[in-house]
């Protein structure tokens, strides 16, 4: 596949040669003339000294027959005018945006940019995932949706425990998926009572993360 | 009308100035503090110190009821970005964002952004008075030479 990745930085440049080495062809667009030079010496003839924020340097590399488009300068409001450009004017199929803010991605998908990866989202979710002991697992996206997959346990001495589903007051569009009891799985009807040691498989919009957390844990 | 100007540089300022003198409700919103130096003496509008593309400080600044929005930072993203959240996620019936890269003015003008380009605006009005074609900018430099005799004398 081609990937044009706007954007140069330590992000962009081993997102290249990832890419690069699984088999992709790509172009990089860096607007800073030293680090281009920097990743034509280290990935070869695969950069353009421009800034990717202009119509015509897209078109100049290619954007109009990429299989995305990917910005991941370190501002945020960069990426957003890279990807609308690339929507608009390259009709690229995605166009995949870094946020920063986190905040950023709620906003960036009313302007109508789907894919956002959010760095601080990400190692968040890895912390989250090394400390089980707070008993709530961002586990992942759901590519194509505005939701995300939660583990949840349900913790001695929490407001959840003994509620019956329906108690929890999930947030609207959130959705139990089962219940993991002593190694079985469990039908998630909205009348089962939790128990301590209860694991819970949600489905949430991502927005809703910090209500489903505060619905279980108090 | 209640307006929220994002960017108090020279224009920002300017405009502000202009807008509260006109009786308008204005709130201006900067980075730096020491921007709002540049507004003149005796405005009476609110200053906000923060960031114009983060929610929070958008909300903050009153965009929620805000006729109008302008953003004029020295940054086209940035000025795109404040713009596109004011109108998209807040509603607001009339932004403006400066973008000075022509192109992208006009691509995002197509896209139902309000968008002015200084280059093109400047540098059309320069070719006219160049080239013998003084009506072009006659009221708009008469108005300027106006606002500009105005702050002189306050000064």
């Amino acid at each position: 596949m081609y990937f044009v990745v706007a954007g140069g930085g330590e992000v962009g440049f081993h997102l290249a040669k990832a890419l690069l080495e699984s088999g992709h062809e790509i172009m990089v667009i860096e607007s800073d003339r030293r680090r281009a030079a920097f990743i034509e010496e280290q990935l070869g003839s695969v950069v353009l000294n421009a800034p990717a924020d202009e119509g015509r340097f897209q078109l100049e590399a290619g954007c109009q027959r990429a299989d995305a488009v990917i910005a991941v300068t370190g501002e945020d409001p960069v990426n957003l005018v890279i990807c609308q450009l690339a929507k608009w004017n390259c009709s690229v199929p995605r166009a995949i945006a870094r946020v920063n803010d986190p905040k950023n991605e709620i906003v960036f998908k009313a302007l109508g940019i789907d894919e956002t990866i959010s760095s601080t989202r990400v190692i968040m979710s890895v912390i989250e995932q090394e400390l089980p002991s707070s008993g709530f697992l961002p586990l992942m996206p759901l590519t194509g949706s505005h939701l995300e997959l939660i583990e949840a346990e349900i913790l001695a001495g929490t407001p959840s425990a003994g509620k019956s589903v329906r108690a929890l007051n999930l947030p609207r569009g959130t959705a139990v998926g089962g219940i993991v009891r002593k190694g079985g799985v469990l039908h998630a009807d909205e009348e089962v009572l939790l128990e301590v040691g209860d694991r819970l498989v949600i489905l949430a919009p991502t927005k809703d993360e910090a209500e489903v957390r505060k619905a279980l844990s108090g | 009308m209640k307006i929220v100007i994002v960017g108090c540089g020279r224009t920002g300022a300017f405009l502000a100035g202009l807008l509260d003198s006109g009786g308008h409700e204005v709130t201006t919103v900067d980075l730096e503090r020491s921007s709002f130096t540049h507004l003149p003496e005796g405005f009476k509008g609110t200053t906000i110190l923060g960031n114009g593309t983060d929610l929070d400080v958008l909300r903050q600044a009153g965009v929620e009821k805000a006729d109008a929005l302008l953003t004029l930072t020295q940054g086209d993203n940035r000025n795109l970005m404040s713009a596109q959240i004011a109108k998209e996620i807040f509603g607001v019936k009339q932004v403006i964002a400066k973008v000075n890269d022509p192109i992208r003015a006009t691509t995002y003008r197509e896209h139902g952004i309000g968008t002015f380009s200084r280059t093109s605006i400047i540098g059309t009005l320069l070719e006219a008075m160049l080239m013998g074609d003084p009506e072009v900018g006659k009221v708009l430099i008469q108005k300027a030479k106006a606002h500009e005799a105005q702050m002189a004398e306050r000064v």
